[in-house]
């Protein structure tokens, strides 16, 4: 048993001891330093401020945008990515000719990098007429559109980040859908089918209950993802024009890099802990109730 | 079980969404390919995925305006050193707690999935000030070493292994085998498709790393491709053609391993979905 215990522990230490250095040590170190001055350069000492940290950042209006603007980003983004995947996935739910071609590439823009997305993406804004997206724009508005200077734009820039985030993020949502509807029993349907159910019938009476999970899940993962937004805002905005597109992330990155506060920094970052703490426990909430109601 | 009337319509959706999904890497592609001036001023009608003209010199741009090689052998390197070391290391440990009965197992397993939830980004502030104390910065090491372990792949490595019949290991024990020559000559071989999975989404993530790369690096040196993108693109004088030939020599690399592998994407992507 004791030389079990050894290779055992032999095995698993590299992992434990990467996991414990790399995440475990940064984040209780992240808790301990959001509650001090610490600041890099700064002649102040080294003081303990308790909540004076966290007290400051709420109320500091470029923090409070941020955290609207992650909130909006998920409001907006959140069903709509969700909802077109889901369209997606129905559509390539089936034996088709030509059906592994789309499957390919609608899941393509995943495997782009964000940065290099988010720089042609910047292309694609471009201002004036000869714009991409103006263009575009125009042509399905029929000539009523007014060309934009979309990354500049307060109202716009924001939106154009959150379309950007969709585009390249879809392809990773659609494949997990289409393996939840590829898990649901074919005989549900051929039972529906005889009893007279129509299409539209079977897709909310099974589809959709079916795929619960899998959206619940699917659902998670975006807003987590949506919480650490930051490479498009750092490439395309700068959280610009007047914090219109700035995020918490983004806001934490100039505060411990741009100003060197590196506590107000750190207090950020367990905030955004907090945040996909909660949300991960509000998840656990729903899928429990849902298995209790089944 | 699809209506055959539906079927042109259904195309005609499919046709449509790929379209607006294809066009901005057609853009990117086209865009590349010719006189860097064009670029913009086609980029509002039919032309903008047209190269009419074609010509290589925004690829020979890219090469003589920075050291592209330089910059994808980093991010080959580094990519290559967290998959390979992190497939050793986290099958390793989701084996230990899989498989072996040991002390402090279910403790130490409970901590390795309430690790899962802290992302990156919650801990990038101290972990760079932890660095920065031990003289880190503008290294390999620092882009690699923090990413090796991954207790998401620990996990896919864990419910993988807890599902292989007893039988397998029953075997290679009676004929004397420790568990580590049980490990690497019946479990492993056995394993190839977990091990695509967490190779692949290994790669997947960290390939467009750049939050980490552009908090610790500052030399061109040591820099992988997604911050090279971003500095070439605030590179004055902004020429289109060239960072558009950039973008496709970026992308290259990894949609050739795509569509090589892309069964396994797919496959491996889906699979971590319905563990959730």
């Amino acid at each position: 048993m004791d030389s079990r215990n050894f290779i055992a522990a032999f095995m698993s230490a590299p992992a434990l001891v990467g996991l414990l250095l790399f995440v475990v040590v940064p984040f209780l170190f992240a808790v301990a330093l959001s509650f001090t001055n610490l600041r890099l350069g700064s002649p102040l000492p080294l003081e303990w401020m308790g909540f004076e940290q966290y007290r400051r950042i709420f109320s500091d209006p470029s923090f409070v945008r941020a955290l609207l603007n992650n909130l909006v980003f998920v409001v907006v983004v959140v069903p709509l990515q969700t909802v077109l995947a889901l369209v997606l996935a129905l559509l390539l739910n089936r034996r088709l000719y030509g059906i592994t071609w789309f499957r390919t590439l609608f899941f393509m823009p995943v495997v782009f990098p964000l940065s290099l997305v988010a720089v042609v993406w910047v292309l694609i804004f471009a201002p004036g007429p000869n714009g991409m997206m103006n263009a575009f724009l125009d042509l399905v508005s029929l000539g009523n559109w007014t060309p934009r200077d979309f990354l500049h734009d307060p109202y716009f820039a924001l939106p154009a980040i959150m379309l950007t985030s969709i585009w390249q993020g879809t392809g990773f949502q659609m494949v997990i859908l289409l393996a939840g509807l590829q898990a649901i029993p074919a005989e549900l349907y051929e039972a529906a089918a005889i009893d007279g159910a129509g299409r539209r019938q079977q897709f909310w009476h099974i589809t959709l209950p079916q795929l619960r999970n899998t959206l619940i899940f699917v659902v998670l993962v975006t807003t987590i993802l949506a919480s650490r937004l930051f490479d498009q805002v750092q490439i395309m905005t700068q959280g610009g024009p007047n914090d219109a597109s700035t995020t918490v992330m983004f806001e934490t990155v100039e505060a411990a890099f741009a100003r060197q506060q590196v506590a107000r920094g750190a207090a950020m970052t367990v905030i955004l802990f907090l945040v996909v703490l909660l949300i991960t426990r509000l998840q656990r909430r729903v899928a429990r109730q849902e298995r209790e109601v089944t | 079980m699809t209506h055959r009337s539906f079927l042109p319509m259904i195309y005609l959706c499919l046709l449509l969404f790929g379209l607006l999904f294809i066009s901005p890497i057609g853009f990117m592609l086209a865009g590349s390919l010719k006189p860097d001036a064009r670029v913009l001023v086609e980029a509002g009608d039919w032309r903008a995925f047209w190269p009419a003209g074609v010509t290589l010199d925004n690829y020979r741009d890219v090469f003589a305006r920075v050291d592209f090689a330089r910059y994808l052998l980093n991010s080959l390197f580094i990519n290559g050193m967290i998959v390979g070391a992190g497939l050793l290391v986290n099958s390793l440990a989701g084996y230990a707690f899989a498989r072996l009965l040991w002390r402090g197992r279910d403790v130490l397993f409970g901590l390795v999935l309430a690790v899962m939830i802290i992302p990156l980004e919650a801990i990038a502030v101290p972990l760079f000030y932890m660095v920065s104390l031990v003289g880190w910065r503008d290294t390999y090491l620092v882009q690699i070493l923090p990413f090796i372990a991954n207790a998401f792949s620990v996990y896919l490595f864990y419910t993988h292994f807890i599902g292989l019949p007893r039988e397998l290991e029953e075997a290679a024990r009676i004929d004397g085998a420790g568990v580590l020559r049980t490990y690497f000559s019946i479990i492993l071989p056995n394993a190839k498709s977990v091990f695509a999975t967490v190779a692949i989404l290994t790669f997947l993530s960290q390939w467009g790393a750049f939050l980490w790369p552009l908090m610790v690096t500052s030399s061109e040196t040591v820099r992988p491709l997604p911050l090279a993108i971003a500095t070439f693109h605030s590179l004055p004088p902004l020429q289109w053609g060239d960072i558009l030939a950039f973008g496709v020599m970026m992308v290259l690399p990894i949609l050739v391993v795509f569509l090589l592998f892309q069964r396994w994407f797919v496959r491996g992507v889906a699979h971590t979905g319905i563990k959730g």
